[in-house]
């Protein structure tokens, strides 16, 4: 490919590592959006990160920009000369230069506007400080005496340095007093004065002579390779962590991977805590044995080579790791010395929320819904004591010191300490498990009494915060009730769980949390709506029975049909404003006129109506085609009704298929709208009746297509 | 090198391992100061880190600032903790291009060599919502272990920093006990001549926590905190902002010393920081409107 490659570097101090991916696609898609308004082609970018500098490579850039010629339209014959000579001056012409054309019956100056090709490279020049200046850090600051004013350069730590060659030629420019040069600096400690680059050709090799490895792809695979070897060296499995790789590979330029140990005796703290201290705080990895059990071995990640091996940095990072855990020792005896039970009763001096008590109040309310779920047969094969008494111990490890340092460790640590107060497992179990699901992976509880734990506990939360309104609007969830939501709704559904779930408005939360949650199992939204909307369905388990069977009756031709009738004979009877039988009874305004036909208490009164109507006998004889689906509809609604009563979904799609045939050959040969007002009385009744018995299944109206 | 004076052996000398700094940083255009004669939660709250970072002319100090922490006095009993402790500060302003470099210079003065041992950059903004201040920077880890706070200011008693300053804060005792290679604070050498650190302060962590925690008359304590803010209120109207500033260090120190008396409740505690948090944004106010004319006449690109 022929063209010009074009190398940027961006030199600043320590880019924070978390930020370094962002930088990198924030670099390209500003920069692609400069060259795109300047008309210049860009092909293939390379984005490339250390922590102290953003590089961009463009290949095979044009030399120049494609000239242009546009025309303008000026004023009309016997414009003022004013006008005149000021269209003129826009566009950069004599008036000896302008046309005459005619414009809707008059003339009109014309002027033709040549813009020649630009040289890439001042297109560059411009783009650059273009570029820095809109450079979206998600947190900036300024520096230096040019910070005298507020309005001085912001960028994520000082920007110290720009490298700008296009082809082997400068690009010259400069922000903020910065100019560009050929210049930059390798590492930090392995290298002394500048470099000097030729262009995007050698840059990244000159920069490897000087200990910088300017590709984070490569330094990625250099910490994956080298803390893997690390550890297979001592015998060795390393625990993997990407996390890791990608934050120590934004601390580093030349990333040395080393193996230490620690003292052995820390290994009787839980190997989450190990795990967690060397992670967070010390940015390390951990090992396995043979026995895949945690070993008392540490990789951490150094930015240089040292003389001596690395023995000297290994041996100071031991030293603070060591200093960590007789922290975390610490808390693991000092927390143990004291039962959960006991943990559990400082839970009465923490305010859970100010409208709704404190921790300890939460904590009874769960431990009796959690016996009750159990005692009900929601969930089953759990003993009701263990059930409460789990969820009375679930929370006891939020006022242990080990939680207090390390919060993520909740109910992990409630685990620990159960089993070594010699509760049973299942107790254990339910206290370490019940905050799960938290995660979209993470997994859903199936053990009885975690089960019963973990649903009463966020069943209480989501309760609690609805009734106080305390409800998450727009991105605003500051209780994750969301997740408690989402949460619920996986334990019922992966446990089969039977019960009313929510009414009301917290109903309507769950709705919305299902269809999202469904959206990504293929699960069309507008079918939950349809099966939702029928207002009494609170059992989600057989929700989703119900909706999987109409998706699947949706499917087929006549699924497709039978909508396409319902919405034919809908159309009409709101065009018509029949409001059918049942229209009569339940006119209460609701967006949904059957909203009150399955109240039990209106069941009789409606019953004695449709009965008493269907005994009338017609005043004219039907045509065949209004009598067959007259019979149909006397056949399938019973049919239909019997099988969403056995929760036998797929029969009732069955029944409703049986309407197809009938409503189409009823639209074609019927004329609905008679000149006699009892026929068309009668057929706008039978189309009630026939969108009616639709809705004994599901809304159609809500489906879309 | 050649120097006159008697030769710095950091190495094996906690005071020593000061001097150097005070030599380094002196050499490179910083006033030596003395620590503030209060008792403080952390070295910027010294005024010569507070209140100088309001304004727009140029500062360049260095000092040790004891500091007092209460809550994490051990008695004396554990290696790494303290109620009172060193810490060595610096302010830059504004913040010079190559102050990363004179920062790694110093730690070479001090013995370390960086390719010898692994020094880096974390990012760790730094935020004192009592100062209504904030800024960027790292805290800087010498394999592995946090031996300096690494700061650019950019505001200061709710007012953006015109200029941004520097601030390094080294954490003395820890930088000591990695250069002097000890496990236990108390271990190291004072003096490089066997006066060791418990020699000065095992004894007073000893009595000082006990006091902390068990001893300090509680009614006095919620007293003077009520007189600090009350001076303080007092001061602010004579228009002495400094005055002021001092009573709300004073009211700051005392909260801290009832909090480890373990006398104020979680939802009190909110309250007391927000009457503290503004007596110290009243007094920055006061001090930044006392100065400004004269700050806006001699800097005409500066306002405030």
């Amino acid at each position: 490919m022929s063209g010009t490659d074009f190398l940027l570097e961006l030199r600043c101090e320590e880019i924070p590592a978390r930020m370094q991916a962002g930088a990198r696609a924030d670099l390209e898609r500003l920069f692609r959006a400069e060259m795109d308004a300047a008309g210049v082609q860009v092909g293939a970018i390379t984005v490339w990160s250390t922590p102290r500098r953003l590089a961009l490579i463009a290949r095979g850039l044009p030399q120049a920009t494609e000239a242009v010629s546009e025309e303008a339209k000026g004023p009309p014959e016997g414009a003022p000369d004013a006008a005149i000579d000021g269209f003129c001056r826009k566009a950069g012409v004599t008036r000896d230069q302008l046309t005459l054309r005619e414009v809707k019956g008059r003339n009109t100056y014309f002027a033709v506007i040549d813009k020649p090709g630009r040289a890439t490279r001042d297109v560059l020049a411009e783009a650059i400080p273009a570029i820095v200046r809109a450079f979206p850090w998600p947190k900036s600051m300024r520096w230096g005496e040019a910070s005298l004013s507020t309005e001085s350069l912001r960028w994520v730590r000082p920007l110290s340095g720009i490298v700008a060659i296009f082809g082997e030629d400068l690009v010259q420019c400069a922000v903020s007093g910065i100019a560009s040069t050929y210049a930059t600096m390798g590492h930090r400690f392995h290298h002394d004065g500048p470099i000097t680059i030729g262009g995007a050709h050698d840059y990244a090799e000159k920069l490897r002579a000087c200990h910088v490895i300017v590709d984070h792809a490569e330094r990625q695979d250099m910490i994956r390779a080298g803390a893997a070897k690390a550890a297979a060296d001592a015998g060795l499995t390393l625990v993997e962590d990407e996390g890791l790789v990608i934050e120590n590979a934004g601390l580093t330029e030349w990333p040395v991977p080393l193996l230490g140990r620690f003292d052995e005796a820390f290994l009787d703290v839980p190997p989450e805590v190990i795990q967690l201290t060397a992670r967070t705080n010390q940015k390390y990895f951990v090992c396995h044995d043979a026995d895949g059990k945690l070993a008392n071995a540490f990789v951490c990640t150094a930015n240089i080579e040292a003389a001596d091996g690395g023995a000297r940095i290994v041996d100071g990072n031991r030293k603070v790791l060591a200093a960590r855990l007789s922290d975390a020792r610490f808390f693991w005896e000092q927390d143990r010395k004291t039962s959960l039970e006991s943990h559990a009763k400082k839970l009465e001096r923490i305010t859970f929320h100010e409208k709704l008590g404190t921790v300890a109040d939460k904590v009874e309310r769960v431990a009796r819904l959690a016996r009750w779920l159990v005692e009900k047969g929601v969930v089953n094969g759990a003993d009701p004591d263990q059930a409460e008494q789990a969820a009375q111990l679930a929370k006891a490890d939020l006022v242990t010191e080990m939680v207090g340092e390390f919060p993520e460790l909740q109910g992990l640590m409630g685990g620990y300490y159960a089993r070594a107060e010699g509760l049973p497992d299942a107790v254990a179990d339910a206290i370490r498990d019940h905050y799960k699901p938290v995660g979209q992976g993470d997994e859903v509880p199936t053990a009885p009494v975690t089960v019963a734990v973990s649903l009463a506990d966020k069943l209480d939360t989501l309760r609690s915060f609805f009734a106080i309104d305390e409800k998450p609007t727009g991105s605003k969830d500051p209780f994750a009730l969301r997740r408690a939501a989402l949460g619920v709704i996986r334990i019922v559904q992966e446990n089969g769980l039977r019960l009313p779930i929510a009414e009301g408005d917290l109903l309507d939360f769950f709705a919305d949390r299902l269809k999202v949650q469904q959206r990504e199992a293929g699960v069309r939204h507008d079918l939950i709506d349809a099966v939702f909307a029928l207002g009494n369905e609170d059992d989600l388990v057989r929700l989703l029975a119900r909706v999987k069977a109409l998706q699947e009756f949706m499917k087929t031709d006549d699924g497709a049909n039978l909508l396409a009738g319902y919405k034919r004979a809908a159309n009409i009877l709101r065009k018509e404003d029949w409001l059918g039988l049942e229209g009569e009874i339940a006119r209460t305004g609701e967006e949904d006129p059957l909203a009150l036909v399955d109240d039990p208490d209106l069941k009789a009164v409606v019953d004695a109506k449709m009965a008493q109507a269907r005994a009338k006998e017609l005043s004219y004889t039907p045509e065949p085609a209004e009598k067959a689906l007259i019979e149909a509809l006397d056949k399938a609604g019973p049919t239909a009704a019997a099988a969403v009563e056995a929760e036998d979904f797929a029969a009732a799609m069955g029944a409703l298929a049986s309407l197809r045939a009938p409503i189409d050959a009823f639209f074609d040969s019927v004329t609905v709208n008679d000149a006699d007002p009892a026929k068309r009385a009668g057929r706008l009744d039978l189309l009630a009746r026939f969108r009616d018995a639709v809705h004994r299944v599901a809304d159609f109206s809500r489906i879309e297509g | 090198m050649t120097r006159d004076a008697p030769a710095r052996n950091p190495a094996n000398s906690f005071q020593d391992m000061i001097l150097t700094l005070h030599d380094f940083w002196s050499a490179n255009g910083c006033l030596i100061l003395q620590p503030y004669d209060m008792r403080m939660g952390a070295g910027t709250f010294h005024t010569a880190t507070t209140l100088r970072a309001l304004g727009p002319e140029p500062w360049n100090a260095a000092f040790v600032q004891p500091c007092r922490r209460p809550t994490d006095g051990r008695y004396g009993e554990n290696p790494n903790r303290l109620q009172h402790y060193y810490q060595y500060q610096v302010i830059l302003k504004p913040s010079p291009a190559n102050l990363q470099e004179l920062y790694l210079q110093s730690l070479v003065e001090i013995g370390i060599d960086p390719l010898k041992h692994d020094i880096r950059f974390v990012e760790d903004d730094w935020e004192s919502p009592t100062l209504g201040a904030w800024g960027l920077g790292w805290e800087v880890w010498c394999d592995g272990m946090e031996v300096t706070q690494f700061t650019y200011f950019q505001q200061m008693g709710g007012f953006d920093c015109k200029p941004v300053a520097g601030e390094l804060t080294y954490g003395l005792e820890r930088l000591a006990m990695y250069i002097q290679g000890v496990d236990n604070v108390f271990d190291l050498n004072f003096d490089g001549r066997g006066v060791t650190y418990g020699d000065v302060f095992l004894e007073n962590e000893r009595q000082m926590s006990k006091w902390n925690f068990e001893v300090a008359d509680t009614d006095a304590l919620f007293d003077l905190f009520r007189k600090a803010a009350a001076e303080c209120r007092n001061a602010l109207d004579a228009e002495v902002p400094i005055a002021a500033y001092e009573q709300a260090i004073e009211a700051s120190h005392l909260f801290n010393l009832l909090q480890a008396r373990g006398v104020i409740s979680v939802q009190e505690r909110a309250s007391y920081m927000a009457q503290v948090r503004d007596l110290a944004r009243g007094s920055c106010e006061a001090y930044m409107a006392k100065e400004a004319d004269r700050w806006a006449r001699e800097y005409p690109e500066w306002s405030a």
